[in-house]
């Protein structure tokens, strides 16, 4: 799961709506991008859906790194 | 230190000049004490021609007499008026030619919108705003859908826990990063400026919040202070700063990217609702299908028109088909016609030929044919010995003859 392509989704999604509703497409084109519509939609609900927050605390370590560890909500 | 003079007397022993005092004493002023602040109330304020400022700072007990130079007087915003509470950062020297005290004022800060802090504050606002940190084209967008939120903050205070209970409500799809920091007292600063260095050091953090719960003054102070204004500025990603309540302003709210009255409200700003969110999906999820099911139509009623083009053009090339087959066939019937009659004649022609020919037609015209017992035709006249039994072929029968003999 990744933030930016949920991004790409929506963006994609709104795209591919604004193209179906103007007329200038033809048939293969519109169903292509029907079902891609579709898809993406899927694919949106599916990642909003997953995943409990994730808590975690950033520190440094003593040789300088940066580590992180998992934290209690 | 080091003076020119041993106080007392000039090495040779003789009187000291007032000059040499003055010089001395302004030697050791200017020395011994480092650029400091001092509050006081104005008087006497002149504003010479030549553009220097010239006035008194006093308090119940003691006045000091200053002085402020044209290019530092042009720095100061407002004129400072008589009465007025003043923070003045400046150093101690000797003004020989009257022997008095002076205080030689780099810059002048008004005290009446909150005392020394306020003077603070507005000094290092100055000095950001001459960086160009309070440029609002500065300010970053935050991103939509952020995966990682840092935050900055106290792991003990109220501003993590409502955070943490925001963001799990609008978008627990986020990873939440807690950076720890002490936000208050007076190793704050510091301790913020490390913590913001710090989360600038770990990839993929999507947005920055960096405050704390309200407080007093004293306890948001580590909020004003330029350095930790600085280290916000220089986070590579978007920076929200929340500090306080509704009402107090800090520095890192004038540098941050977004500002917000409160932690709970950083964090609404941060993150999107995934609730309102899905609705807008299951809202465009109906503007989908609706468009393809206009589109399915309009291409149905396209195959519609399309047919019943076909059709008609089929029937008028159909049509045309059958006029032409039609037609052939009148003309190959004609022409069967033509031939036949044709031949039928021929068949006329030939067939009274053979008429004329036949031996029936011969014997109706009065002729017999002789045959003999066997059927022989007998043609000559010594065919017939006498007595031999003949039959003779008439065009209506036969007779049976006898030869009584030739000649």
């Amino acid at each position: 799961m990744s933030a930016s392509s949920l991004q790409e989704d929506l963006a994609r999604l709104d795209a591919i709506v604004r193209a179906l509703e103007a007329d200038d497409l033809d048939l293969d084109r519109a169903l292509a991008l029907f079902e891609e519509g579709v898809e993406r939609l899927r694919a949106a609900r599916e990642r909003l859906s997953a995943a409990d927050l994730r808590l975690r605390q950033l520190r440094e370590a003593a040789d300088g790194s940066v580590r992180l560890d998992d934290v209690e909500g | 230190m080091t003076l020119r003079l041993p106080l007392g007397a000039a090495p040779d022993g003789r009187p000291l000049t007032v000059s040499e005092i003055t010089a001395t004493a302004r030697e050791v002023l200017e020395t011994a004490v480092p650029p400091l602040w001092v509050v006081g109330e104005v008087s006497g304020f002149k504003r010479h021609a030549s553009g220097h400022w010239y006035f008194t700072l006093k308090d119940a007990d003691a006045q000091l007499r200053c002085v402020m130079w044209r290019g530092d007087a042009a720095r100061v915003k407002g004129v400072p008026e008589d009465g007025l509470q003043v923070f003045a950062r400046g150093a101690l020297t000797v003004y020989a030619k009257r022997g008095d005290l002076q205080f030689v004022a780099r810059d002048i800060l008004p005290t009446a919108e909150g005392g020394f802090y306020a003077a603070l504050l507005e000094r290092a606002r100055a000095n950001l705003e001459k960086d160009g940190l309070l440029d609002p084209a500065r300010k970053r967008a935050l991103p939509q859908f952020p995966r990682a939120v840092g935050v900055v903050t106290s792991p003990e205070g109220a501003a993590w826990r409502d955070i943490v209970a925001v963001v799990g409500r609008r978008w627990p799809l986020a990873e939440l990063v807690l950076v720890g920091a002490r936000v208050q007292g007076e190793d704050a600063p510091a301790d913020l400026c490390r913590a913001l260095a710090l989360a600038g050091r770990l990839d993929g953090l999507d947005v920055l919040i960096v405050g704390r719960g309200g407080g007093s003054k004293e306890d948001l102070w580590a909020f004003n202070d330029e350095r930790v204004a600085r280290a916000v500025a220089a986070s590579p990603v978007p920076v929200i700063s929340a500090v306080g309540h509704e009402t107090d302003v800090s520095l890192t709210d004038l540098v941050a990217d977004a500002r917000a009255a409160t932690p709970t409200a950083a964090a609404e700003k941060a993150v999107p609702d995934r609730a309102e969110l899905l609705r807008r999906l299951l809202a465009q999820q109906g503007t989908l299908g609706a468009t393809a099911a206009r589109r399915m139509e309009l291409v149905r009623e396209r195959l519609r028109g399309a047919a019943a083009r076909m059709d008609r053009a089929c029937a008028r090339h159909v049509e045309r088909g059958t006029a032409r087959l039609r037609d052939a066939l009148v003309r190959i019937a004609a022409a069967g016609a033509r031939a036949l009659e044709a031949r039928r004649s021929e068949v006329a022609r030939l067939a009274a030929k053979l008429d004329a020919l036949s031996p029936l037609r011969v014997l109706e015209r009065g002729y017999a044919v002789a045959r003999d017992a066997g059927g022989r035709v007998l043609r000559r006249a010594g065919d017939f010995p006498p007595g031999l039994a003949f039959r003779l072929r008439l065009a209506d029968g036969e007779v049976r003859a006898r030869s009584e003999g030739s000649r």
